[in-house]
C-alpha cells in the first residue's frame, strides 16, 4: 500500500461512503474514528519499510504514480499529516455537539484528503487545480439549503477560483525561469502572478471582505473549519514556493512586501474587530489577523527559522475550534449574533460565553492563554528588527483584545435577578470545558505540543536548514 | 481559411460574451454559453489535437446542461439582478472598454506568448468579460456563468502553454463541478423559498 492511498485517497472514499449515510451519531462516529487512525498512523508508521504484524508483512511507499504525475508524502510529511488530520479530529469532534456534524465529517473529510493531496502532488503546481476543487466541495458545506446565498459564500467561490489561474499560470513562467534563470522580466513577470495567485488564496487586502461575511451568514463551525484549514495549507504550499525558489527566497523586495501585507493583515484584522457589532465577523477578523501574523513569521523565517511560524498552529487551531463551538451555541439559541441580541446569555449560556472570550483572548495573545507563547515570541522577534512593526502588530493584538471585552460587557448585562443556569447540552459542555483546559494548560506549559511540530521544518529542504 | 476561422471564432466569442453580460432570461444566457465553448473549442484546437480540445467543448455543454436542469426545475422564478448598475446601456459601454482594453493587451501578449492574435484576445477578452461579469452581478447563476466565463478565457491562454492531458482534465473537472455548485446553489435556495 502507498501512503497517498492511505492518507488521501481512503478518506476520499469513506468521506463519499459518509455522505451516504443519514444518522448523524454514526457518521460522526465512523469519521472521528477513522480521522484518529490515520492521525495515528502518520505518528506511528514509518515509510519505506518492511512491517510485520502477525504473519502479514506490508510496506508503506511514500509515492504513487497517477497518469503521469506523482503524489509523495514522504517521511518529514508524516508530522504534517499527523497535525492536519489531528486537527482535523478536533473539528470533528466538536462538531459532534451541534447540528452541522452531517455535513462537516463527510464534506470535511472529502476537502482535507484534497487539501493533503495539494500538497503532495508533484509537480507541485497541480496544488492549485485541487485546492480549487476542494473550494467548490466547500460550497455545500458553507450554504444553508433554503436560503439565499450570501454575499460572503459567493465572494469566496468568485476569489478562491480566480487563485487558480495565476497560480497555474506563474507554474508555466517558474519552469522558464529554472530554464533561464538571468531572464529578470520573467523573473518580474512570475513573482507578480505568484503574488496575485497568493493574495486570492489567502484573503490578503483587499480580497478579504468573504471571511467577514461568511463568518456572519453560515454556520460558525463549518466556517472555523474552512477558516483553519484553507489558510493553513495555503501557508504551507506558500512556504512550498519560497523553499523550492532560491530567487524567491533571495529577493530582496520579499522583506518589506511580507512584513507590509502582514502588519496590514494584522492592523486592519485588529482594529475592525474592535469595531465589530457581530461575534462571527469578529471571529472572521481574527482569523484576518492571524493569517497576517503567519506572514510575519514567514519573513522572520530567515533568521529564526520555521518554528514561529509553527508555533502558531496548534493554538490557532485550539482557540479557532472553541470560539466557532461557542459561537455555533449561540447562533442556535439567540436572533442573531448581534451584540444587542446577546445581552446577558452568560446567566443562561456560561460555558460557551466563556469559551467565546477566552478563545477570542488566547488569539488576542492574552498571558496564561494558549495564543501568548507564540505571540510573544514573535512581538519578541519583531521588535530586534524594528520598534515601529511591533507597536502596529501591538495595536492589532489590541484591537481584538478591546473586541474581548466589548463582548464581554455585552454578555454580562443581564438584567437584575436573572438566574445563573446552562442550557448548554451536556456534551456541549464537556467539549467546552476541555477546550478550556487546553487553552490554559498551551498557555502555562506550550512545550507540550513541542513534539507535535517539532520534526515540521524537515518538510522545507531550504526554509528547515 | 484557417485564420479567417481563428477571427470568426474570436468574433463569436465577443458577440456571446458581451451577449451574457446583457441577457437576462437564463436561456438566452445559457444558449450564448454553449455557443461560446464552440469559440473556446476553435480557439484551443489550435494548440491542442482536436480530440483534446472537442474534450472542453463536452465539458462546457455539460456544464451548460447541468446549469439549465437546475434552472428548469424552478424556471417560474424570475429573479432580479440585485447588483448595481442594471442599465444595458452601461453594460454595453464596460463591455466596450473591456474589448478596447484587452485588444491593446492582447497585442503585447501575443508577442510574448508566440499566440496569434484572435488566441490572445479571444483568451483575455473572455476573461475581461467574465470578471466584469462578476463585477456587476451577485446572482449565484449569473455569478457561475462569469467564472465559467473567465475560467474560459484563461483555459484558451493555458492550452497554448501547457498541454498535459492530466492538466485538461482537471480543468474540465472544475468546470463541471463549478457547475454543480451553481445548480446545487440555484435549486437548495429556490427550494427553500417555496
Amino acid at each position: 500500500m502507498s501512503a497517498p492511498f492511505l492518507w488521501i485517497f481512503l478518506p476520499f472514499i469513506l468521506a463519499g461512503i459518509l455522505s451516504l449515510l443519514r444518522n448523524q451519531k454514526v457518521i460522526t462516529l465512523i469519521a472521528c474514528i477513522f480521522t484518529l487512525l490515520l492521525t495515528l498512523a502518520a505518528w506511528l508508521l514509518p515509510l519505506d519499510t518492511v512491517m510485520t504484524i502477525g504473519g502479514w508483512s506490508f510496506k508503506l511507499t511514500s509515492s504513487l504514480n497517477i497518469l503521469g504525475r506523482r503524489l509523495v508524502l514522504g517521511p518529514p510529511d508524516l508530522s504534517l499529516l499527523a497535525l492536519i488530520y489531528g486537527s482535523a479530529v478536533v473539528w470533528f469532534v466538536a462538531a459532534s455537539a451541534t447540528k452541522s456534524a452531517r455535513r462537516l465529517n463527510s464534506l470535511g473529510l472529502a476537502i482535507v484528503a484534497l487539501l493533503v493531496a495539494a500538497l503532495a502532488v508533484e509537480p507541485f503546481l497541480y496544488a492549485a487545480l485541487l485546492i480549487e476543487m476542494a473550494v467548490l466541495l466547500s460550497v455545500p458545506l458553507l450554504f444553508t439549503p433554503g436560503k439565499y446565498p450570501g454575499k460572503g459564500l459567493i465572494r469566496f467561490l468568485i476569489f478562491q477560483t480566480l487563485a487558480m489561474p495565476f497560480i497555474l499560470f506563474s507554474g508555466w513562467l517558474l519552469a522558464g525561469i529554472d530554464a533561464n534563470p538571468g531572464n529578470l522580466g520573467l523573473v518580474q513577470q512570475a513573482a507578480i502572478l505568484i503574488a496575485l495567485g497568493f493574495t486570492f488564496l489567502l484573503a490578503i487586502f483587499p480580497f478579504h471582505s468573504w471571511i467577514p461575511l461568511l463568518t456572519e451568514e453560515s454556520s460558525p463551525i463549518t466556517v472555523g473549519f474552512i477558516l483553519w484549514m484553507f489558510p493553513t495549507v495555503a501557508l504551507f504550499f506558500g512556504l512550498g514556493f519560497l523553499d523550492h525558489y532560491s530567487w524567491l527566497r533571495d529577493a530582496p523586495a520579499l522583506n518589506n512586501i511580507l512584513t507590509t501585507v502582514g502588519l496590514l493583515m494584522v492592523v486592519s484584522g485588529g482594529i475592525l474587530a474592535a469595531f465589530q457589532k457581530h461575534l462571527g465577523r469578529i471571529m472572521g477578523y481574527a482569523v484576518i489577523m492571524e493569517t497576517g501574523f503567519s506572514i510575519l513569521t514567514i519573513n522572520l523565517a530567515k533568521s529564526v527559522g520555521l518554528n514561529l511560524f509553527l508555533t502558531l498552529l496548534i493554538p490557532r487551531t485550539l482557540c479557532l475550534v472553541v470560539w466557532a463551538l461557542s459561537l455555533n451555541i449561540f447562533k442556535g439559541h439567540s436572533p442573531s449574533l448581534l451584540l444587542n441580541d446577546i445581552k446577558g446569555l452568560v446567566r443562561t449560556f456560561p460555558f460557551a460565553t466563556s469559551g467565546l472570550v477566552l478563545a477570542n483572548l488566547a488569539l488576542a495573545g492574552m498571558p496564561l492563554l494558549a495564543g501568548f507563547p507564540s505571540h510573544q515570541a514573535i512581538w519578541g522577534e519583531l521588535a530586534t528588527s524594528s520598534y515601529s512593526i511591533v507597536i502596529w502588530a501591538l495595536v492589532g493584538s489590541l484591537g481584538l483584545f478591546f473586541s474581548a471585552f466589548r463582548v464581554m460587557t455585552a454578555f454580562s448585562a443581564a438584567p437584575e435577578g436573572a438566574h445563573w443556569e446552562s442550557h448548554e447540552t451536556v456534551a456541549q459542555r464537556v467539549l467546552l470545558s476541555i477546550g478550556f483546559i487546553a487553552l490554559f494548560l498551551l498557555g502555562l506549559f506550550p512545550q507540550w505540543v513541542l513534539p507535535l511540530w517539532i520534526k515540521l521544518p524537515a518538510i522545507f529542504s531550504h526554509l528547515g536548514q | 481559411m484557417i485564420t479567417i476561422l481563428n477571427w470568426t471564432a474570436l468574433l463569436i466569442a465577443l458577440i456571446t460574451s458581451v451577449g451574457l453580460l446583457l441577457q437576462r432570461d437564463w436561456r438566452v444566457g445559457l444558449g450564448l454559453l454553449a455557443t461560446q465553448y464552440l469559440s473556446i473549442f476553435w480557439l484551443v484546437q489550435i494548440h491542442w489535437p482536436v480530440s483534446m480540445a472537442a474534450g472542453k467543448l463536452v465539458t462546457g455543454w455539460m456544464a451548460c446542461a447541468v446549469l439549465g436542469m437546475a434552472q428548469l426545475s424552478n424556471s417560474n422564478t424570475e429573479e432580479s439582478e440585485e447588483a448595481w448598475p442594471q442599465g444595458r446601456l452601461f453594460r454595453l459601454f464596460t463591455a466596450g472598454i473591456i474589448t478596447a482594453a484587452t485588444f491593446g493587451l492582447s497585442l503585447r501578449a501575443s508577442n510574448w506568448l508566440g499566440l496569434s492574435l484572435p488566441v490572445a484576445w479571444g483568451s483575455l477578452l473572455l476573461a475581461g468579460m467574465g470578471l466584469l461579469h462578476l463585477g456587476i452581478s451577485a446572482q449565484p447563476f449569473r455569478v457561475v456563468l462569469g467564472l465559467l466565463t473567465v475560467l474560459a478565457g484563461f483555459e484558451i491562454l493555458y492550452a497554448a502553454v501547457e498541454s498535459s492531458t492530466l492538466v485538461a482534465a482537471l480543468l474540465s473537472a472544475i468546470n463541471l463541478s463549478l457547475a454543480l455548485a451553481g445548480a446545487y446553489l440555484v435549486t437548495m435556495s429556490k427550494e427553500g423559498q417555496t
